[in-house]
């Protein structure tokens, strides 16, 4: 079944939401809890049909980063007190996981128990048939995996065994699978059975407003904390739509905009001098904390300390590192083995390298500049003959000279390229950015700039 | 030999030995002596005393950042239940303890923060390095953290068949940690086992941290980093981690690593550790430029050492053991380091001379130059009488221990009136200066020269503060002469601070000049002329400064002279720079690789 299908079996419903075979007020309350998700409510609800009814095998729920798709699942699941097992598939990092948390969570943990040390697909399946034998499903068990992308680095056979595992194990069970990303990705190549694919929209900023009016603040107006909302979402919608990423700031920023409330300078009512007072705050808001540049702890602290000019130290402010001299250079080296053709090495590194012009020098794809295609890898002999030339004074090729190019690596600042076991002749890259280039080499009196094939 | 072999073997520190021993023991005749294990002794002692000292150095370094490492974990343990927090409840708290590149000097600092935390803050204290979790998937991690809070009974590998894990298996997974967690906790407030007693009586609903130290964050996989935070931020709310990164290059890295996805469930806080370089400064201050440590180093050395250090590693371990290893090589190479100690006793051993020992003393360089120097009838003594030998070479120990006493003193008043020159002409760091005072003649330089030119013309203010540092250095040691000096000192700054401000227009030049029309050279020769002229006017200030430059140039004529020319100086000073940078030890070898390199450059041209 397709989407549209979905659609259609939508529109057939009852506007309100009325389903046969669950209590209605707890379905009243649980409508009132999941606010701008009623819709995706009632389908997912005539999907499951009747609680003692087969429902259909596995459903795919896709949708960006806090669309609510496991709040309301989960939600469902809990209040309708349906027999449900949940698991986040980055914690299973094999599938005997995943087979224990769902047997533990249907039959108990003595179930679970039973599956042997490395359990397959077939021994899990085995043991549920076993124990669904002894208590057979009285109504649809669901078995929920969230991030369901990671399912596709698992086991090949897990994915289309799971999405027809009511025919596997003939019992009473949905697989409802949720993740960010789209069906099209998951499908393995050797086809299996479609789910339902079923989508969860972005929330508008409508609908932001309204769940975030939601946990205003006990002392002050609902209305006040709304306008609040507004204001917050002026500032932050066009960088960040994530609501859990906006309640996250909101919380976080709302002391701030009651300030002149508490200090008696403003009423409620003068919205206009709430919003000069908190915009520029969420302005800076929006280059620190939403960044994690700085921690939200301290961010508060300095709402506490109250004093502007204080500025905090963001963690981008300390790029500085510091290295022993000779891995300077041996950076610069592999900055310049990295950005420049090997050609053009005798030009900079040979003293009577004669007059070599860049135009009819180079090959055609080298006029492209180097900087926008990004590091190439260089051999070891090369970089070390760079290094050779570059440093000012007579370095023997020592062992600790070596042993400083593999803790650059450690270090991230290199990068090996190809296998770990090459002893041979070591490729590497470098992976550091122009800036902080010029930062080392102006440490140790170095006109790298010179030494660029880019900037000639 | 027995030497050579005794102390390989009970330190497990030093394990490669080139063993040049036999060349060397047909040279120096150590063969049929018998001070070795004397020797041995001593060295010992002096090693244990280095291996104490750079302990209590780091110690002490480390003591603040790691003071306030603990006060973020109490203070997030406590945060855990209030109402703010409930809100991110999935941020998870994280230190980001920025330590240097010397990679190898931050297990020593790792350690001591664990024992700090599991004495004082939470027991649950897990340390992990990217080498033993470096695989993809997150288990092998996840399994490191199980096994070092829960012990050895979690099952990790699920291949291996083994009785006992099967009996006490527990899932390789966060939630069984949780489950464990709880029982834990609930006994720990329950029955407060003694481990945990201080701990727990004073408030008990306090939750303890589960702390998890990344040692090296760099080496991580992202992958298996970004899997762990999800993973660890889902049970926040029962398991109340806080997270640890040790990070060698800059807090970006964090930045680098991981996607804003993950980044925003941690909750950051930089702290910073004090730099290598000052922790070198500290070594040194405590172990070479201190008359209470016998040993020394001869300034080519230092330098080896020092270069290894700035040009090579920032790695302050290394440094501590080339210090140790020359320790070693001195012991055992130069018989003469039995009378390497502290002054009674190396008066006592001196007493007690084999008659070996006197030749051996009669061919030291530096004893021979002595003897040159003495009247003829004084030479015969020393070279036919070998009471008279030792009963001299008692008295030049002493001189020896004396010139030590006085050197630091005023190699450091030198240094606190050098330091704040511009262009620092005589060295930033005093290991600079010690350098250039042992090697030569400080005062034949011509940074010196230039120092002190410097210094004549400091302000009053400038100078009498410096002076003051001065006294300061020299109060704290206790020889007479240096008690002298000091009073001098003294003296002088007493005498330039009740200095009157007199004679103002003494030193200043008459405006008033004769324009003629000259050519450039005899202007040159009349404004010089007038330069020299006002010169000879000084005020009582410029003389007192000038006096008192004069007193601090003859204190440094007189007591920083080389080392070398101290008779017997070879006893306590270590001088082959050679052996050092070509033993194993150091790996400075050359290798082959710069055959490679020529055919490197042959098809390059």
């Amino acid at each position: 079944m397709t989407v549209i299908q979905v659609f259609h079996y939508e529109q057939r419903m009852s506007v309100t939401l009325q389903c046969p075979g669950y209590p209605e007020d707890t379905l009243r309350s649980l409508a009132d809890r999941l606010p701008c998700r009623e819709t995706q409510l009632k389908s997912l609800l005539s999907l499951m049909g009747q609680p003692d009814q087969y429902s259909y095998p596995s459903f795919f729920i896709y949708g960006h980063r806090a669309t609510g798709k496991s709040h309301v699942v989960l939600s469902v699941m809990k209040d309708l007190e349906l027999p449900h097992a949940s698991v986040d598939c980055v914690e299973c990092v094999s599938s005997g996981l995943l087979f224990h948390q769902v047997l533990s969570a249907f039959f108990g943990p003595d179930a679970a128990a039973l599956l042997p040390r490395c359990p397959s697909l077939s021994d899990f399946v085995r043991l549920y048939k076993q124990m669904s034998s002894n208590s057979p499903a009285t109504q649809t068990r669901y078995i929920i995996l969230d991030r369901a992308e990671r399912m596709r680095d698992m086991d090949f056979s897990l994915l289309p065994a799971l999405l027809r595992l009511q025919e596997l194990v003939n019992d009473n069970v949905t697989v409802i699978l949720l993740s960010e990303i789209v069906w099209e990705k998951f499908r393995p190549n050797t086809g299996c059975f479609e789910p339902l694919l079923f989508h969860f929209p972005d929330y508008s900023k409508v609908e932001l407003v309204q769940i975030l009016s939601w946990d205003h603040h006990p002392s002050y107006t609902p209305e006040l904390y709304a306008s609040y909302i507004n204001i917050l979402l002026g500032v932050f919608f066009s960088v960040c739509r994530d609501l859990r990423e906006l309640r996250h700031l909101a919380a976080l920023n709302f002391s701030k905009f009651c300030e002149p409330l508490e200090k008696g300078e403003a009423k409620e009512s003068d919205i206009h001098k709430l919003w000069k007072n908190i915009e520029p705050h969420l302005q800076r808001a929006m280059q620190t904390v939403y960044l994690r540049e700085v921690s939200s702890v301290q961010w508060e602290q300095q709402q506490m300390d109250e004093k502007e000019a204080t500025t905090l130290r963001v963690l981008s402010a300390h790029a500085h590192i510091e290295l022993p001299y000779y891995s300077k250079f041996l950076l610069i080296a592999a900055y310049l083995a990295s950005f420049n053709p090997a050609r053009t090495d005798r030009r900079f590194f040979l003293k009577s390298h004669g007059k070599i012009r860049k135009t009819n020098f180079l090959k055609k794809h080298e006029k492209t500049s180097n900087h926008l295609l990004g590091p190439k890898p260089f051999p070891l002999d090369r970089l070390m003959a760079i290094f050779y030339s570059v440093v000012d004074s007579r370095v023997a090729p020592t062992a600790s000279i070596f042993s400083q190019i593999s803790s650059l690596v450690t270090l991230q600042l290199l990068s090996q390229v190809g296998h770990d076991d090459q002893l041979d002749s070591p490729k590497y890259k470098c992976s550091v950015s122009l800036d902080f280039i010029l930062a080392i080499s102006r440490t140790v009196g170095f006109d790298v700039v010179k030494y660029l094939y880019d900037f000639l | 030999m027995f030497f050579l072999k005794k102390s390989f073997l009970t330190k497990p520190g030093c394990f490669v030995f080139k063993s040049a021993s036999k060349k060397r023991k047909r040279q120096l005749g150590v063969g049929d002596d018998d001070n070795g294990s004397d020797r041995f002794r001593i060295g010992q002692k002096l090693w244990e005393t280095v291996q104490m000292n750079t302990e209590v150095i780091q110690d002490q370094l480390n003591k603040k950042v790691l003071d306030s490492l603990a006060e973020f974990i109490k203070k997030h343990g406590l945060g855990c239940s209030s109402d703010v927090w409930r809100q991110r409840a999935s941020e998870i708290p994280t230190a980001a303890l920025m330590l240097g590149v010397n990679v190898p000097d931050h297990a020593m600092t790792f350690r001591s923060l664990c024992n700090l935390l599991q004495d004082s803050v939470t027991p649950f204290v897990v340390s992990v390095h990217a080498k033993e979790c470096a695989v993809i998937p997150v288990k092998l991690l996840i399994q490191k953290v199980l096994e070092q809070l829960m012990g050895s009974g979690v099952s990790v590998d699920e291949e291996k068949e083994d009785d006992t894990a099967l009996l006490q298996r527990t899932p390789c997974t966060i939630s069984a940690l949780c489950q464990w967690y709880k029982t834990v906790t609930k006994k720990c407030i329950q029955v407060s086992p003694e481990r945990k007693e201080n701990l727990t009586n004073n408030d008990l609903p306090q939750s303890l941290p589960v702390v998890v130290i990344f040692k090296d964050f760099e080496a991580f996989n992202s992958q298996v980093l970004q899997d762990f935070i999800l993973i660890c931020s889902r049970y926040t709310q029962e398991l109340p981690f806080v997270f640890i990164f040790g990070i060698a290059t800059s807090p970006s890295a964090i930045q680098h690593r991981l996607p804003h996805s993950v980044s925003s469930l941690l909750c950051i806080e930089v702290f910073h550790s004090l730099s290598c370089t000052q922790h070198l400064a500290s070594v040194f201050d405590k172990l070479i430029l201190n008359a209470q440590f016998p040993f020394k180093l001869s300034s080519r050395v230092i330098q080896v050492l020092v270069g290894v250090f700035l040009y090579h590693d920032f790695n302050v371990q290394n440094f501590v053991k080339g210090l140790q290893f020359s320790m070693l090589e001195h012991f055992n190479s130069q018989p003469l380091s039995l009378l390497c100690c502290q002054k009674q006793e190396a008066l006592l051993s001196a007493k007690t001379l084999s008659k070996q020992n006197v030749e051996q003393i009669r061919h030291l360089p530096s004893f021979m130059r002595y003897v040159e120097t003495q009247e003829p009838q004084e030479q015969v003594r020393l070279l036919t009488n070998d009471e008279h030998v030792k009963e001299v070479c008692q008295t030049l120990l002493k001189n020896l221990h004396k010139y030590h006493k006085n050197y630091y003193p005023i190699l450091q008043c030198l240094h606190s009136l050098t330091s704040s020159l511009p262009k620092f002409p005589l060295g930033k760091h005093i290991r600079e200066l010690h350098v250039s005072c042992i090697e030569k003649n400080l005062w034949e330089t011509e940074e010196y020269d230039s120092a002190l030119q410097l210094l004549r013309i400091l302000a009053k203010d400038e100078l009498v503060a410096a002076l003051r540092k001065c006294a300061e250095t020299l109060k704290s040691a206790n020889t007479k002469r240096m008690q002298n000096a000091l009073q001098q000192l003294e003296d002088f700054i007493g005498r330039l601070e009740t200095l009157e401000e007199d004679s103002s227009g003494n030193g200043v030049i008459s405006a008033k000049m004769e324009y003629q029309k000259t050519d450039l050279f005899q202007l040159q020769k009349t404004l010089l002329e007038k330069e020299s002229r006002r010169t000879k006017r000084m005020n009582s200030f410029e003389v007192l400064r000038s006096q008192v430059m004069d007193f601090i140039d003859s204190l440094v004529r007189e007591y920083l002279t080389p080392a070398e020319f101290q008779p017997l100086n070879e006893v306590c000073y270590y001088s082959s720079s050679g052996v050092l940078r070509h033993h194993p030890f150091y790996y400075l070898k050359v290798t082959d690789h710069s055959f490679r390199l020529t055919r490197f450059y042959d098809e390059c041209s």
